[in-house]
């Protein structure tokens, strides 16, 4: 049966509302510091570094099919490294780029391990050896400061010589720039995916051998993708530093790599908005459980539980099957949306 | 001589070997539970360190507080752990066995999370050690060096255990039926095993396992809520080294691990933590599927 095709309708206009959504989440975003307060602006803050955590780390689980739970690792690395360049040089930019850059090398070489194996082995690879990074910051107390870890990290004024000189102290001003940074490393993300660079990652999460038949480095292209969603974790790890101002050996515990995991699958994986979604998720439910308990862990890991057992696939991918497509409706009076079931 | 004042003689080399095996026999408990589970299930169980913990907060209890026989308790918690992994493969896991592996992982992190709450709220406070029971106090002379009773007993318990699972999986109607299933449980399943049975036997086995080991630590070993992270990792690096699935390659990665371990505290003291995992990437590089992997 020829039938109009009601997925390239409902792209369109999802696209528009998906569109006009966000520019009102931005500009929200832009006036917070406006009306609230600076501790509003701390919590928005540690919420857009774990969506830029979830939306890189995603870029491996979601769109290339490989599930790491060492990504604490290299946040941490991103912020050890720039703690200490605080610490020595005051100028932020340096100091993110040497987080980001010290994330991407260690992601590299430890890429290079892990790539060779993929599903279940990938995972356990990628966990032992993102232990092994919180072992060398446990025990390598003289630059690490071990289990203390680094506190009372300076936060350097943004200066560029005779134009400006932004005091980053500030949560608000902070606030703009970590924003700034967030948004450009998830439009950089969205180009990356719709790009052909990002149609391989699918490719091989897909169809490792029709990639390969195409004439194309599996393992390239594994630690290709490897490396990229590690700078991002450097990167959060990095942007971090100048909001919480220390660095704990519990960024890189494996308990923590499970956070952009979870916000993955919260949102849902193979959606773009999902570890967004997720991240904010995540964070609102472990902040409402520490506030009402101790027993934070205990009503999180049930919370997971739940999650695997009922309730599957993730917030977007139920928003986009249920209810965009009657919002769409909605909007759309005339144009007929295909609402049977699976489709 | 070298660097810190040790001297690398004959018998510290012996001591110390004793001492790694004595370790190794611990982490190969968890480790054979994991490799059991794993191969026939086909789920990786990360909440496996965590029923080693409970192990040894079940003993702790048994032993350490209520004063029952020393033997009676071991039983008691590794029995208990084994009904706490009845409840999980029973309630949880069966419910996950045809999902994405992402599922599968994330789930039982979930227990992760559970346990070392539970634990916190059912024992909290600091722990002693209660003290080794009378016929394992004291030491034996091994060439002029004092070696501890209890350790003797733990490295003969690790490859009693060893032989009672080869007897088990090997010699056995259950082990037969085992092996049928972890090779093709559609096949298994046509020939009249019942899948859902064995998988709960072997996981509930594999618990009770985890949670000897935990058991076994109570004299000697402080537990606390972090155990279970901590363990489960050197469980991961060894069905690495040894190859996954393969219990005589835990055996055998569980040895490499624990001599590693305690070869480099002496050798090279402040990174034997770092060394377990450049033994990882070696074996990685030469033989990517472990040591006995196929």
């Amino acid at each position: 049966m020829a039938r109009t095709n009601p997925a390239r309708n409902i792209s369109n206009s999802s696209r528009i509302i998906s569109l006009s959504l966000l520019g009102f989440l931005i500009l929200i975003l832009l006036g917070v510091p406006l009306f609230a307060s600076s501790y509003v602006c701390w919590i928005i803050g540690n919420v857009l570094i774990l969506i830029l955590f979830a939306a890189g780390f995603n870029l491996l689980f979601g769109y290339s099919g490989l599930l790491s739970f060492g990504h604490a690792g290299f946040y941490a690395v991103g912020a050890y490294v720039c703690a200490k360049m605080l610490m020595t040089i005051p100028s932020l930019p340096l100091a993110l780029a040497a987080g980001v850059f010290a994330a991407g090398l260690v992601s590299v070489v430890i890429g290079f391990f892990c790539i060779r194996h993929t599903r279940i082995y990938f995972a356990m690879l990628t966990l032992s050896f993102g232990m092994m990074i919180h072992s060398i910051i446990w025990k390598w107390r003289a630059v690490t400061g071990g289990d203390d870890g680094l506190v009372n990290v300076p936060v350097a004024p943004l200066r560029v010589p005779g134009l400006l000189s932004i005091d980053l102290g500030r949560a608000e001003n902070y606030y703009y720039f970590l924003l700034t940074l967030v948004i450009l490393g998830i439009a950089l993300l969205w180009r990356l995916v719709h790009s052909p660079l990002g149609l391989v990652f699918q490719g091989i999460r897909d169809s490792e051998t029709r990639v390969a038949f195409c004439g194309l480095s599996i393992q390239k292209y594994r630690l290709i993708v490897f490396t990229i969603s590690g700078l991002y974790a450097g990167l959060s790890g990095a942007l971090i530093i100048p909001l919480i101002k220390a660095a704990d050996p519990g960024m890189a515990h494996w308990t923590f790599s499970a956070e952009p995991v979870l916000a993955c699958l919260l949102g849902g994986a193979h959606t773009f908005a999902g570890p967004v979604v997720g991240a904010i998720l995540l964070y609102v439910i472990k902040e409402l459980i520490i506030r009402f308990t101790e027993h934070w862990s205990l009503i999180l890991g049930v919370a997971v539980i739940l999650l695997v057992l009922i309730f599957r696939g993730g917030i977007v991918s139920v928003l986009e099957k249920g209810l965009l497509p009657r919002l769409i409706g909605f909007f759309e009076r005339g144009v007929k949306v295909d609402r049977s079931p699976g489709s | 001589m070298l660097k810190g004042g040790v001297s690398l003689d004959f018998s510290t080399i012996l001591y110390q070997g004793l001492v790694g095996l004595n370790l190794a026999m611990y982490l190969w408990l968890i480790a054979a539970g994991l490799t059991i589970a794993f191969g026939v299930l086909g789920v990786l169980n990360f909440a496996h360190g965590s029923l080693y913990m409970l192990g040894a907060y079940f003993a702790f209890s048994l032993y350490g507080a209520w004063k029952l026989n020393f033997w009676l308790a071991i039983f008691l918690a590794a029995a208990l752990v084994g009904v706490v992994g009845l409840i999980m493969e029973r309630f949880f896991f069966k419910y996950i066995y045809k999902l994405d592996e992402a599922y599968q992982l994330i789930l039982t992190f979930g227990f992760v999370l559970v346990f070392s709450d539970v634990v916190k709220i059912a024992w909290g406070g600091v722990f002693t050690i209660p003290p080794l029971p009378d016929i394992f106090k004291g030491t034996v002379g091994i060439l002029g060096r004092p070696f501890p009773v209890y350790n003797l007993f733990i490295i003969s318990a690790g490859i009693i255990v060893a032989i009672v699972i080869w007897v088990l999986l090997e010699r056995g109607w259950w082990g037969k039926m085992v092996r049928a299933t972890a090779s093709d449980r559609e096949m298994a399943s046509a020939m009249g095993i019942n899948i859902a049975t064995i998988f709960t036997s072997v996981f509930v086995f594999a618990a009770a396992l985890a949670g000897l080991g935990g058991a076994l630590s109570t004299p000697v070993r402080v537990v606390d809520p972090g155990v279970g992270t901590a363990v489960i990792i050197q469980a991961f690096v060894i069905t690495v080294i040894g190859g996954l699935g393969n219990l005589k390659g835990a055996f055998v990665g569980a040895l490499i691990v624990g001599l590693v371990s305690a070869y480099g505290i002496l050798l090279f003291p402040g990174v034997e933590l770092f060394l377990i995992y450049v033994i990882m990437a070696l074996v990685l590089l030469i033989k990517p599927k472990g040591l006995l992997g196929g």
